[in-house]
């Protein structure tokens, strides 16, 4: 298929089709609207469902009710939105159930405002709702790895049983880049055995529940899910690692914001200065191992985190560099978007105290 | 020799957790005995509320799912959108529909979502330990509303069957009660046309069911009984709010 | 007409809605045993009287009653 020029939402919207989901929940926010709007004129021609939902809580409700029945559903959200969805997602995932969950981050905290921010972080990957649990969390960088990864995440979602994020910004949502759809690599998936759909009389009822009130059934529950996103920590961590080999000052960055340190690196070259940057396509799992090589990197003097926030991916980033080299930050937030030029002023800064 | 009444089919065999003389027992049962006699066990699909009645999902025969506390009409929404064939019900107490769930309720019934509702009235939040609900009546006492509910301060308790019944969709809304046998053969009546109306596909279907709370009361079961036709039903009428127009 | 009713008697919580509507007030609590539960549980001592009408059945809350017509 040749390429097309595709918005991100609307591109997100139809690689979900694509991949098979045919009920959609949501909820109008700004700057996703094209999601729910490109879904509720595509699903009906597919046979699926759109519905407008009364408020987010709800429209995350009716996703753990599609999702517990056995289909292949998604919700949108920008993060106040993702918010409310909050106590949801936890019930969600306390239940063990598959739901792709995209998330176009905009600025905070409160209602912030809607130009692309990553100050979800810590939402998305630590939490964001109660309990202890973990989503899988996807962070695309452009149009055509949003396309890849929403495609895959259904199948994610369903090998593991684990709502999945797509978590990108306000510029993913938003700028038009070429796209060519394909499809993605198959697993083998489970039988969804558990789903409520009748028992027809031929099998005894399924329950779709995350209340375990016995204390030991329910650290064991805890246990289980555990073990579960060990597996996933092993088998789906996902990064980008590009010119680290020899490079003297690593960058950390995801999503648009890794796009731009890009540019920056590639303006740190000319000058000969040589640099790098681990880009986690996973938030969560969190690419550990990529830091640590790159902290026992001879080379390495310096990590440099570059966030569209106050700084919350750094946390991971110093966890997995242990002390080893010293980590910085550069960010800017509330929708303001880091310059190439202020990146790499601000690297030439790092080295400088770290020589 | 012939057997008049047994356990229906509708229900497993798990004992009943509830408090001695709590009637979401017998609610419990006219709901599973509908279910069988319409044949629609193996075919129903319930989600359950948060409050005393959140382990009805080990006692209802049929597929369920557990909801967070008052979001159990946007899960059968969902449920109900991915199995437009399948019988859906949510069984849900005052505190979770009436207040938190406030929301969900009043928009499945504005969607038209095709699935019942068993609202359960009792007042109270039971298995909180008897705080004030938005159906707590004036003057009632309640844990925390230790002098009785001040309708100056806490307002009036809320009508859920005669708010619902102005919705358009909200196509078989009526309220009944359980507190003698003839109430609960009415009871019983009212369930099954509810599931009958959400079965043929008319639009949403609620029943709202007088309940008893005698711990949080702090009655006997016997004086709840007593309690509820004297107290409630004058606040909460019974009687049929919405009915399909070509039956009427 | 002859019926007879027969308890689950340890599932009886001994709530005693049962004994307030037998039209022949033949339905009475076991003062003198205690069930598994440790409520005294609900009886009928003169079963002869049974009408098998299913009242004490229908009102029961935890689905103790079977009844049966002779």
């Amino acid at each position: 298929m040749a390429k097309e020029l595709w918005k991100g939402n609307e591109a997100i919207a139809e690689a979900a089709i694509k991949a098979g989901c045919r009920y959609f929940f949501g909820y109008p926010i700004t700057p996703q609207n094209e999601i729910p709007e490109y879904m509720s004129l595509r699903l009906p021609q597919e046979g699926g469902v759109f519905l407008q939902a009364e408020s987010e809580v709800a429209a995350i409700n009716m996703v753990y009710g599609g999702a517990g029945s056995g289909a292949r559903v998604m919700t949108s959200s920008s993060s106040p939105g993702i918010s409310l969805k909050a106590e949801g997602i936890s019930y969600i995932a306390g239940a063990e159930l598959p739901c792709v969950i995209v998330n176009i981050v905009r600025g905070g905290p409160g209602l912030g405002g809607i130009q692309p921010a990553q100050s979800d972080y810590y939402q998305a990957t630590k939490g964001g709702g109660h309990g202890d649990y973990r989503l899988i969390v996807i962070a695309p960088s452009s149009v055509q790895e949003a396309v890849d990864l929403t495609q895959e995440a259904f199948d994610m979602a369903d090998q593991y049983r684990i709502p999945v994020m797509i978590m990108g910004d306000g510029m993913i949502g938003q700028m038009m880049e070429p796209v060519e759809f394909k499809p993605v690599a198959k697993r083998v998936l489970p039988e969804k055995t558990w789903a409520t759909t009748g028992t027809g009389g031929k099998r005894k009822p399924n329950v779709i529940n995350s209340l375990f009130i016995d204390p030991q059934e329910c650290e064991n529950h805890n246990i289980k899910l555990f073990k579960k996103y060990d597996e996933i920590t092993a088998n789906e961590t996902r990064v980008e690692n590009y010119n680290v080999e020899g490079a003297e000052i690593v960058f950390v960055a995801y999503g648009t914001t890794a796009r731009i340190v890009k540019n920056a690196i590639n303006t740190l070259a000319k000058e000969g200065i040589k640099a790098g940057m681990i880009r986690p396509i996973t938030l969560w799992p969190f690419p550990t191992a990529a830091v640590e090589a790159a902290a026992d990197q001879a080379s390495v003097k310096a990590f440099l985190t570059v966030e569209m926030s106050m700084g919350q991916m750094i946390d991971d980033v110093k966890i997995a560099a242990n002390g080893k080299k010293p980590v910085h930050f550069y960010g800017r937030t509330g929708g303001m978007i880091p310059t190439p030029a202020a990146i790499v002023e601000h690297a030439k800064k790092v080295l400088g105290g770290a020589k | 020799m012939a057997v008049v009444f047994d356990k229906t089919k509708g229900l497993t065999d798990k004992p009943f957790h509830y408090c001695p003389g709590c009637t979401h027992g017998i609610i419990h049962r006219l709901v599973a005995e509908v279910l069988e006699e319409l044949d629609l066990v193996d075919n129903a699909i319930g989600v359950a509320p948060v409050g005393c009645a959140v382990f009805c999902y080990d006692y209802f025969n049929c597929d369920m799912h557990e909801a967070a506390h008052g979001r159990a009409p946007a899960v059968a929404s969902g449920v109900k959108r991915v199995h437009p064939d399948k019988t859906v019900f949510t069984y849900q107490g005052d505190g979770d529909l009436a207040s938190i769930g406030a929301a969900e309720i009043i928009h499945s019934a504005m969607r038209g979502e095709k699935f019942t509702t068993i609202f359960v009235n009792n007042a109270i939040y039971g298995m909180t330990g008897g705080q004030m609900a938005p159906t707590t009546l004036v003057g009632q006492k309640a844990t925390t509303a230790p002098l009785g509910r001040d309708e100056n301060h806490a307002g009036m308790p809320l009508r859920v069957s005669e708010m619902l019944a102005t919705i358009p969709k909200a196509v078989f809304v009526e309220r009944v009660s359980v507190h003698d046998v003839k109430h609960i053969n009415q009871a019983k009546k009212a369930i099954k046309k509810a599931f009958q109306t959400q079965m043929e596909g008319k639009g949403f279907s609620i029943v709202e069911v007088l309940s008893t709370c005698p711990t949080n009361w702090g009655k006997t079961p016997v004086e709840s009984l007593k309690w509820l036709q004297e107290n409630m039903m004058p606040y909460f009428p019974l009687g049929n709010f919405r009915t399909p127009e070509e039956e009427k | 007409m002859a019926g007879r009713v027969i308890f689950d008697e340890n599932k009886c919580k001994g709530c005693e809605l049962c004994t307030t509507v037998c039209p022949v007030k033949i339905v009475v609590m076991d003062k003198e045993r205690i069930n598994v539960k440790g409520y005294h549980p609900a009886t009928v001592k003169e079963m002869d009287k049974c009408t098998a009408c299913s009242s004490c059945a229908k009102i029961c809350p935890d689905v103790v009653i079977k009844v049966e017509r002779l």
